[in-house]
């Protein structure tokens, strides 16, 4: 069904935000009645690219691109999404945008009611007409029979099971007459897997009537399943533009997590661990954008336990779920204690510390000093640092223990600053998080999560942050669970490294596994947890 | 749902209204009053305030909570009755006239209302109560220092003796009740206002149109999700600041029905508490801070009032002092007003607590696919974030 000339042709787009390269020279075309599999990791490109078709104003704001689109032969240049709408295209979002307390119908026509002028037209404008709700009615059971799906018209979307929610989004691009190309961003994320089956259904009748459609999943199995043609980003490259013919989900998942160069070593200790030291059980965090449903592991003691997946999966739930910052449930045991959730101060008092990935958020009181930050969850939980004064009627901050502390981190982490006195928001990216991990230090944990901990920080300050933790974990024993998107760097120092995947855990590896292994992992494939 | 359940919830849902009823139904024995008498004063009552508490519903579909903005169209009202009266125009002529002046200062008051509530997003009943603050310091001003002189006034009468500024208390007898007037219908011994009546049904009717309009439509869609109306192509802060325009014009009628049942105006005061009886007694009739129907203002104004009537009464009777009543009445209305929201927070937090149940099936959590249903469930109820 893919034949004559592209309907829509992506010439050598390459964009930078600030020297920063996320997309490179990208080059593809989409035929009508083709549905194309889009897939990538994490910052591969694929958000830049769809703002760059959508003519997203933060485009332009940052430069614009390099490059043409071209849309049934002619180049175009959006300044909004809704020219982009104009042109045909339609976007189906990862997040539902409906209105909760509308029904399906006016979700369908909205903004785009079906109207008579009334008398007051002529004085107020346009918005006066009254809206003709037979005719809506009528238009969104258009819709919905294009998509060979049942779905109430009158059903309030507040009331709808999820996968009418995104039937309803998909209805909502098909009302439109113009829409010729449809864009879905990983419309099978929240979907049971029978809902999801009846999409591609849908999606595969689409095309047959004509629509092309770009698919970006990273359910990998849904896109062999109904793309006729896959291209793989990966940094910001076309690594791979192939017809959906003799590929494998393996194939694709080492396309889409493979570094071409260096292959830094993944270590192998095969060190032995007997000892338990976080037992989690059926965990639950209700985090934005990083939900944690269902998970389970087990930290042995003494251990680099690594947490990966892509981003909005859910590993950053984990740590901050199981520390207390967002609502929680489940179990969670620490060396035979169970630690009350949803209580930081509890879990700081039991011996766990963390360094949050949101540094400048939750990680350091920007406006204070060094020595503050790094005393201050010392002094916070286990009253140190602090002098009795009047025998004891009320405690004051002990300034020099405080500067003998800061100054012994500063050493020992190399941290770059003019004077413990210094404002932790003056230092660099690379000396806040090295301040981060110092103030996680000097509570002496047993167990220690850090999350992210070398996002947004040069190479060399990468490479001693991890020193850092390889060196706490090996002289002192602290046991450390780290969180982390960059696989490589869970590979360099981690002993066993679980991938999460949709809220879950998809299965646990050790860090010599196959680069592919852990590929399948982050894209749904359904695996025995395989233990180290 | 459990009984208990349902009745929790229908509870907390009509928690104001349930306790109003009581408390008023217990009052009316010691006050002493007929059923006849209470009646007529509500008769009464709901012409005079029921336009005021409609002007409320607007915002309230457009998502801006209850608008204590509000208090800007009653001075609009205000300064153009003083013109009125000013002018020596009597009967309900002078009404139109103080409504024609009043117009344009309330679209100008509601547009800037408007501007500020659009930069203080999520928090414009707050914004709206301060506003209200700032704008009666210069409603004060204006008649205060520039009415007679800057401006001149012709009726020396209204004017105090020092020569500029209007008097404190400002005789309305000129269009006293000229608009209850028109038409007095007589029925088993009640006096009904029939225009005053004709002209809130004629508002009623107005607004069940308004929200047929697309007008109305993108209001509805504005007030439950700013965001998605946004990517929709909805101009949202426009339609915000027509709602807000709307309310305080109908406000500032609202206001001249008002003072012209009342038939004197407390120059420096009269708005004072008109956006704070409005919003008790809309809240009281059931309403909350998303959800309102025409319903809840009749209701409201009914149940309100008839306490105002019944307290001073009843305080005088229980407690040997009608001050007790005054007391219970300013009490009660804040009362209405904390409760009301507690109860609205509470709710918005419950539910948070209800959709985190279906973050997965259970405890157990063990079949997949169950598992999964439930936890897609969830993650629509705490979407739009990411």
């Amino acid at each position: 069904m893919a034949n004559g000339s592209p309907l829509l042709s992506i010439q050598h787009v390459s964009k930078d935000f600030y020297g920063n390269v996320v997309l490179h020279d990208v080059s593809f075309d989409l035929r009508e009645g083709e549905i194309l599999g889009l897939v990538g990791e994490n910052g591969a490109g694929k958000t830049t690219l769809m703002r760059i078709l959508f003519g997203m104003p933060v485009i332009a704001e940052t430069g614009g691109f390099q490059g043409s689109v071209i849309i049934g032969g002619s180049e175009v240049h959006f300044s909004s999404p809704f020219d982009a709408l104009d042109a045909g295209l339609g976007m189906v979002h990862q997040e539902f945008s409906l209105i909760p307390g509308f029904t399906t119908t006016e979700n369908i026509v909205l903004n785009r009611e079906s109207m008579r002028p009334s008398i007051l037209n002529d004085v107020f404008g346009d918005r006066m007409s009254i809206l003709l709700r037979d005719k809506m009615r009528e238009r969104a059971e258009k819709a919905i029979g294009k998509l060979g799906i049942e779905l109430d018209p009158d059903m309030l979307v507040s009331e709808m099971p999820v996968g009418h929610k995104q039937f309803t989004e998909i209805a909502r691009e098909i009302d439109r007459e113009q829409t010729r190309i449809l864009i879905l961003d990983e419309p099978t994320a929240v979907l049971t897997e029978s809902e999801a089956e009846v999409l591609l259904q849908t999606l595969k009748r689409l095309a047959s009537e004509g629509i092309a459609i770009i698919f970006i999943s990273h359910r990998l199995q849904e896109v062999l399943a109904i793309a006729n043609r896959i291209v793989v980003l990966r940094d910001g490259h076309v690594v791979k533009d192939t017809p959906n013919e003799h590929v494998s989900m393996r194939d694709i998942a080492s396309w889409m997590v493979g570094r071409s160069l260096g292959e830094t070593g993944a270590r192998s200790e095969g060190r032995k661990f007997s000892d338990i030291a976080l037992k989690v059980h059926h965990l639950w965090v209700d985090m934005p954008g990083e939900t944690v449903r269902d998970v389970s592991f087990d930290v042995h003691k003494g251990e680099i336990f690594g947490i990966g997946g892509l981003a909005g999966q859910g590993k950053l739930g984990i740590p901050n779920g199981i520390m207390g910052l967002f609502p929680a449930g489940g179990e969670v045991i620490l060396e035979g204690n169970t630690v009350p959730l949803n209580a930081p101060a509890k879990a700081l008092a039991m011996g766990m510390g963390f360094v949050s990935e949101d540094r400048r958020g939750v990680g350091l009181l920007l406006d204070e000093s060094l020595e503050w930050n790094i005393a201050f969850t010392a002094m916070q939980v286990h009253r140190q640092y602090l002098k009795k004064v009047l025998g004891g009627l009320f405690s004051q901050r002990d300034e020099r223990a405080m500067e003998d502390l800061c100054k012994e981190y500063v050493s020992l982490l190399d941290i770059k600053c003019t004077s413990t006195k210094q404002k932790a928001k003056e230092l660099s990216g690379g000396n806040q998080q090295k301040i981060c991990l110092a103030k996680a230090f000097a509570i002496k944990p047993s167990l220690l999560f850090v999350s992210e901990p070398t996002r947004g920080i040069d190479v060399g300050a990468k490479k001693l942050v991890l020193d850092t933790l390889h060196h706490y974990n090996r002289d002192f024993g602290t046991t450390i669970v780290m969180v982390s998107s960059e696989l490589e760097e869970l590979r360099s120092i981690c002993d066993r490294i679980a991938i999460v995947d949709e809220g879950r855990i998809a299965g646990i590896l050790p860090p010599t596994a196959d680069i592919s292994e852990f590929g399948l992992l982050m894209s749904g494939a359904a695996m025995e947890a395989v233990n180290a | 749902m459990s009984a208990q359940k349902k009745f929790v919830k229908f509870f907390s849902q009509y928690a104001v209204v349930i306790i109003f009823v009581m408390i008023t139904v217990a009052a009316i024995p010691p006050s002493g009053l007929s059923i006849k008498y209470i009646l007529q004063e509500i008769i009464t009552r709901l012409g005079r305030n029921s336009f005021l508490v409609l002007a409320l519903l607007l915002p309230i579909y457009a998502g801006m909570g209850l608008n204590f903005g509000m208090t800007l169209g009653a001075m609009a009202g205000q300064v153009g009755l003083i013109f009125a009266v000013n002018f020596g125009i009597s009967n309900w002529h002078g009404l139109l006239f103080a409504l024609l002046v009043g117009l344009p200062i309330s679209v100008f008051l509601g547009w800037i209302c408007g501007l500020v509530m659009n930069r203080a997003k999520g928090r414009e009943m707050v914004t709206g109560y301060i506003l209200a603050f700032f704008i009666n310091g210069i409603y004060q001003f204006f008649v205060m220092y520039m009415l007679g002189s800057v401006i001149p006034m012709g009726n020396r009468a209204i004017v105090l003796s020092r020569g500029y500024g209007i008097r404190n208390t400002l005789n309305l007898e000129s269009v006293r009740q000229s608009l209850d007037n028109i038409l007095v219908l007589r029925v088993g011994g009640y006096a009904v206002p029939v225009v005053t009546f004709i002209i809130i049904a004629l508002l009623c009717i107005f607004i069940v149109w308004f929200k047929k309009t697309k007008l109305g439509q993108d209001m509805r869609a504005v007030g439950q999700d700013m965001v998605v109306a946004e990517a929709a192509g909805i101009p949202v802060e426009k339609t915000r600041i027509i709602a807000i325009i709307i309310s305080t014009v109908l406000a500032c009628a609202g206001q001249i029905i008002f003072l012209q049942n009342m038939g004197n105006l407390a120059t420096y005061n009269a708005h004072d508490q008109t956006g704070f009886f409005a919003v008790a007694a809309i809240l009281v009739g059931g309403a909350s801070v998303t959800h309102a129907s025409i319903a809840n203002v009749f209701i409201g104004v009914t149940l309100l009032h008839s306490m105002f009537v019944v307290s001073p009464l009843a305080g005088q009777k229980l407690f040997g002092s009608a001050m007790i009543g005054e007391y219970f009445r300013q009490f009660i209305g804040y009362g209405v007003i904390a409760l009301s929201l507690v109860l609205y927070a509470w709710r918005t937090r419950k539910a948070a607590a209800d959709a985190r149940l279906g973050l997965r099936g259970g405890t157990n959590g063990s079949t997949k696919v169950s598992a999964v249903k439930n936890g897609a469930n969830g993650a629509a109820g705490n979407g739009g974030q990411a």
